[in-house]
């Protein structure tokens, strides 16, 4: 049986205009997308096709005592029912710890933990059967409090995460320990501020629920074309828990309702597998909007304490942080997390002494790992409060204070590497800080244009301006000696008209952020040349390029579509130049960074060479606002901001990157939270899980700072991550300065500006 | 059941589970995956449709409400193989990311545009305020409806405006 | 295909017809904007049996008046409240719909249905309380008419029969300044933390107000004109709110309180 290809509508052809780097050339997936035409992961039909659905534990910690499927077995439509007994290989898997079962068996250990899978003709009678799947608990008391979480029976006896190199901590639940332990932590200030901050769970809200169609090739392996952010890292993982080698499962990249993050774990990819390969029939999985919430990981909830030094010549001597993550139930990649929050806990500045320590714990809450930041949203959300604290105290101004104790090159991390390469800090403040900002608007206003909204709360009484600032930053790429690496590959043919058309095969996977863009405009720059097409992504045309997350993509892929090209290039010159019909050059080449090393697992300090991370990227934020003082709501009016990019491949998508990392830390600011009760998710919802609506978000006037990476191709940084990461720390400042309140935990609630 | 309805002009019919939604007919059995199934509960507009010329939430019609009426989703906005301008508009100002929530977006904002050719600043956002993008933070969207409502008054006839005026997407961000 | 548990949908063309399903189905859920049923059915909450669909009753449709009485049919949507005519009449109630949901939840739910499901939540009650609204229920026998507030029975309850269908709802406009305010977290699309319509009606020298998810119904609250300073106050204590997801019983209870204070400046200057 020859695999079918999924269908899907085909866009009518027109000319695509790719430009070249540097140019804000419309994307070339433009066009489908606002035709409508642009197949999703949720948009697939295949023949014969059988949807899935997934049995989920009601309870966040629980023993499986038995499941009972026949009566599921016996309902209309209904062709399969499985349970960790039929996963026919590796019976876990995981990002970075293989500590997470595919299908529960023995215990389940976060609300909404997979435990059956379901495959019927049509999805009413595969939630009919779901919900008819006997599953006898028996509940265990859930740890909800990672502080706790040492003291309490560990949910994974088998410590997956110990030893690697990390810190030696041997209390149950310890996902990481770390410790960064820089110059005299002793060292005291003239002044010294204190203060402890907390972040709820952020959920990553891509608006594209998990989808995927799993196809059996008829001869034992897999085709699944899923919405993911690492086409092989999936299939790595996948494979074994099918029991194959990895060529027979073949991932393919559907097209991507966004990520954040929120894509990096697997959803789908094992369970459609296995029904489909059980069944022998497609198998379409596709989650509602409450099983998309609980169905991946989310940001890590944080409790952090700070305490910075300083002299009254403005300079910072000590910061010291304790910091604890709540990683919930499973690994995911929370010991990267964990590691980014210490070391990027003192912010853009130049510390020459610190005590940094951050652990990360198992709990029954919901599992957190990747979202966009990573770890230091939340740092940096503490650190700028504790500036602004510091500033205050030592009788500087603000912004004068950060810009005095920019990181720049030759400075040193608290984790002893030196600032090499492009970081212009106080280049990026005075930038931000220079931008203008608005004068305050005139009463009387229509509602929408004062805190409130159209809720019509108030006409003016009440509210009060005020205007934030913050500074925040983060790597770029992977970090502490993992291999980083991308590769992609080129072909180049005549058409029948004798012009020359190349073809890009790249795993990187397009999730809304350009990616594809990129790689077309590095082609058509490399090439010179007009035809460039982008093929569909999978495992099985060209090697891994890395995930799309870490900022690192554009870096990545452009530096490996670019050696590519370079060969390409030299060979055509071999020939002459030209090539005829039939003819082609077809080069693969993998990119790397420079290498990591890593961190010494008592101190902190990067061991065994000199960079843990290959390069950062700051950004600085200044926010206006207005606050209800007697409500407690609130208007972003304003957000002006000035970002380090190494080079703008695409300028209006790069605004546009800049622009949707506002808005998602204007969420986590103001109105984000996965609230949970037990471990129980209880707004699994769009109803009560906010997110930014056009009535919320401010214009964003934004500079590019173009300093260029030495190392990176054409110069060119990251720039997904450092608004989100910077977005959060500088509303809060500025509802601070309106509301005179110390509003240390966000989201902030109306309650807490309010004063009750 | 069994419903006939007519859609992007053209008439169809379906055999439905009686409690599905339009947006579910859509997708799955009239091959109109166009329209998106973001939350199915009318909280993030990414399945807006025209229902007799109405913009709704496909998602929180019933398919048989369907039955006898017109509805347009975003597949049928062009006419004979051109885009709409809205559509124009979207892929030019740099309004798409993910895409996900785009065609909700543009039929809203066709939606607007037939009521409303030159809405101001906060009429836009107000329309638009029932389509969630989390990608964009909105603000290229606003300059995509911008640059649509300039072109239609381009091409409406004794149109006096300025070609240019309202209709340059700034690129940094346009204050409003 | 076979799908169980079994659901139908009924689609009358006539009130005469509704009611006449009505009374053979009692148990049937009626269905006309769908803003609140879809949900239920798109994340399997709810399975009904029968669904009555009332998209094509005319009767159920638009508004009228006679001698100075509105009568505001059930499938009125939020949309056609806040057209300029009849926004002149209720503006309270054109307030109201701004805040719900967004643009496409405001062409499509209505009136009716925001009476049928009873919420303690829901956007068109406390308006319609404070300009003394009845509510026209007909089955297949005859009418009757209640006050809105003997209407809400309780937290998703009405008064409403199993053989009944929400058909009107009639108020003599008061004419009587008025407004609506609701809070909620984020600028648009909120389901109220809590709200609030206040009148001042200088004819009967009274003050009306209504507040909306302060306690298990939306509820009526007067005072006289010169009970004014006070009337913050009362309201907050009329009020018993809960802690839940959108927020606790104290903020509740205090935002009432400033709404209250706001409202009456709005319409006693």
């Amino acid at each position: 049986m020859s695999t079918p290809t999924p269908e899907t509508a085909q866009a009518p052809a027109r000319k695509l205009e790719i430009g070249r780097v540097g140019e804000s050339a419309r994307r070339v997936d433009a066009i489908p997308k606002v035709a409508g035409e642009f197949a999703y992961a949720s948009d697939l039909f295949a023949a014969e096709m059988l949807w899935g659905h997934t049995v989920r534990s009601p309870h966040a910690h629980a023993l499986i005592r038995a499941i009972d499927t026949s009566k599921a077995l016996g309902m209309p439509g209904v062709h399969a029912v499985l349970t960790h007994e039929d996963v026919p290989g590796a019976k876990r898997y995981g990002l970075e710890f293989q500590d997470q079962p595919v299908l529960a068996f023995e215990r389940v250990r976060y609300y909404g933990e997979p435990v059956a899978i379901v495959a019927a003709e049509h999805p009413e009678q595969a939630r009919r059967a779901a919900e008819a799947v006997h599953v006898e608990y028996e509940e265990l008391d859930p740890i909800t409090d990672p502080a706790t979480a040492p003291d309490r029976e560990a949910i994974h006896p088998e410590a997956w995460t110990q030893g690697h190199g990390y810190r030696d901590d041997p209390r149950p639940n310890v996902v990481r320990s770390i410790v960064i332990r820089h110059g005299d932590p002793d060292a005291q200030g003239d002044v010294s501020v204190e203060g402890t901050y907390e972040l709820g769970i952020q959920d990553q809200a891509f608006l594209g629920p998990e989808s995927g169609l799993a196809v059996p090739d008829g001869e034992g392996g897999v085709d699944i074309y899923v919405a993911t952010q690492w086409l092989h890292v999936d299939r790595d993982q996948v494979a074994p828990c099918l029991g194959l080698t990895p060529n027979r499962v073949r991932i393919h990249l559907a097209g991507v309702g966004g990520a954040f993050g929120g894509r990096e774990d697997l959803s789908m990819q094992i369970h459609g597998a296995m029904l489909a390969l059980h069944t022998n029939r497609p198998v379409k999985f596709v989650y509602n909007r409450e099983e998309s919430f609980v169905g991946h990981i989310h940001r890590h909830p944080a409790r952090i304490w700070m305490e910075h030094r300083g002299n009254r010549d403005g300079k910072l001597v000590a910061v010291h942080a304790k910091i604890l993550l709540d990683g919930g139930a499973y690994a995911s990649s929370s010991t990267a997390v964990t590691s980014n929050a210490a070391s990027f806990a003192c912010g853009p500045y130049a510390v020459p002494n610190a005590h940094i320590e951050a652990e990360c714990m198992y709990t029954n809450n919901p599992p957190c790992g990747a979202m966009r930041g990573f770890g230091s949203v939340q740092s940096c959300f503490a650190h700028e409060a504790q500036m602004d604290k510091l500033a205050d105290a030592l009788g500087i101004g603000r912004i004068d204070f950060r810009e005095r104790n920019a990181l720049g090159p030759g400075d040193v991390l608290p984790t002893g590497q030196i600032v090499t390469g492009s970081f212009p800090v106080a280049d990026v403040i005075k930038r931000c800080a220079e931008i203008p900002i608005p004068e305050p608007e005139e009463l009387p206003r229509d509602p929408i244009r004062l805190p409130g909204g159209a809720g019509n709360t108030t006409r003016g009484e009440g509210v009060r301006r005020g205007v934030g600032f913050a500074v925040g930053f983060k790597n770029i790429c992977y970090s502490e000696g993992f291999d980083d690496f991308c590769a992609a590959r080129v072909r180049l043919f005549a058409d029948a008209d004798g012009e020359l058309v190349a073809e890009v095969y790249s795993a990187a996977a397009e999730v809304g952020q350009g990616v594809v863009n990129v790689m077309a405009q590095v082609a058509r720059t490399e090439l010179d040349i007009e035809n460039v097409v982008v093929a569909p992504h999978s495992t099985d045309a060209v090697a891994s390029a890395g995930s799309s997350s870490a900022s690192r993509q554009t870096w990545m892929t452009a530096g490996a579509v670019q050696l590519a090209c370079q060969e390409v290039r030299s060979e055509l010159a071999r020939r002459g130049g030209k090539l005829e019909l039939g003819d082609e050059i077809d080069a693969e080449r993998v990119y790397r960074h420079a290498r990591t090393f890593p961190l010494d697992p008592d101190t902190g300090q990067v061991v065994g060479g000199d960079k843990a991370h290959v390069a950062f990227a700051c950004s600085a934020m200044r926010v206006v606002a207005e606050v209800d003082v007697e409500l407690g709501l609130t208007r972003v009016v304003w957000i002006g901001t000035a970002q380090d990019v190494g080079r703008a491949i695409n300028p209006q998508a790069v605004y546009g990157q800049i622009e949707g990392g506002t808005a998602q830390g204007l969420g986590l600011a103001l109105m984000e939270e996965i609230q949970t009760k037990d471990g129980l998710i209880t707004n699994a919802s769009f109803t009560d899980y906010l997110i930014p609506t056009a009535l919320d978000m401010p214009p964003v006037v934004s500079e590019l700072v173009e300093d260029p990476e030495p190392d990176a191709p054409y110069g060119a940084k990251g720039v997904g991550e450092p608004p989100t990461v910077v977005s959060t720390a500088a509303i809060v400042a500025a509802l601070r300065a309106g509301t005179g309140r110390d509003l240390t935990r966000v989201p902030v609630r109306p309650d807490e500006i309010v004063g009750l | 059941m069994k419903i006939d309805l007519t859609v992007n002009g053209e008439k169809r019919d379906a055999d439905v589970w009686a409690g599905e939604s339009l947006l579910y007919t859509l997708r799955e059995q009239l091959g109109l995956p166009g329209s998106k199934n973001a939350c199915e509960q009318g909280e993030c507009g990414s399945c807006s449709v025209l229902l007799d010329g109405k913009l709704v939430c496909a998602c929180l019609v019933l398919a048989a409400q369907a039955d006898g009426h017109e509805v347009v989703t975003v597949e049928g906005l062009g006419e004979e193989g051109e885009l709409h301008r809205v559509q124009e508009a979207f892929a030019e100002t740099g309004a798409v990311q993910c895409g996900f929530c785009t065609p909700g977006l543009i039929v809203a904002t066709v939606a607007l545009l037939e009521e409303k050719p030159d809405p101001t600043d906060d009429e836009v956002r107000e329309a638009l305020s029932g389509n969630l993008c989390r990608c964009t933070g909105y603000a290229k969207i606003f300059d995509a409806v911008r640059t649509a409502a300039a072109a239609g008054a381009e091409t409406s006839a004794g149109a006096e405006t300025d070609a240019g005026a309202g209709g340059e997407a700034a690129e940094n961000g346009a204050s409003y | 295909m076979d799908y169980a548990p079994r659901v139908d949908v009924l689609t009358p063309h006539s009130l005469e017809e509704a009611l006449a399903l009505k009374a053979e189905h009692p148990d049937a859920v009626p269905i006309q904007g769908g803003t609140d049923l879809m949900v239920e059915l798109n994340f399997d909450r709810a399975r009904p049996e029968t669904i009555l669909n009332l998209n094509e009753v005319a009767e159920l449709r638009g508004w009228t008046r006679e001698n100075g009485t509105l009568r505001l049919c059930s499938g009125l949507t939020y949309a056609e409240a806040m057209e300029p005519e009849l926004a002149g009449l209720l503006p309270a109630l054109a307030e109201a719909s701004r805040t719900v949901g967004s643009p496409q939840i405001r062409m499509r739910g209505t009136i009716g249905g925001n009476l049928g499901t009873a919420s303690p939540a829901g956007d068109a009650l406390p308006p319609l309380l404070v300009e003394d609204a009845e509510v026209e229920l007909a089955n297949a026998g005859g009418t009757r008419t209640l006050p809105v507030s003997e209407f809400l029975v309780g937290p998703k309850k009405s008064a409403l029969a199993d053989d009944e269908l929400i058909v009107a709802v009639r108020v003599m406009p008061s004419k009587a300044r008025q407004t609506f305010m609701k809070v909620g977290p984020r600028n648009a699309m909120v389901i109220a933390v809590c709200s609030l319509a206040l009148s001042a009606d200088r004819e009967r020298e009274e003050l009306r107000a209504a507040f909306g998810s302060a306690g298990p119904v939306p509820a009526l609250v007067t005072a006289s004109l010169s009970d004014a300073e006070a009337f913050p106050e009362q309201v907050a204590a009329a009020s018993s709110p809960i802690d839940d997801v959108r927020g606790t019983a104290a903020y509740r209870r205090h935002a009432l309180k400033v709404l209250t204070a706001r409202a009456l400046e709005r319409v006693l200057t």
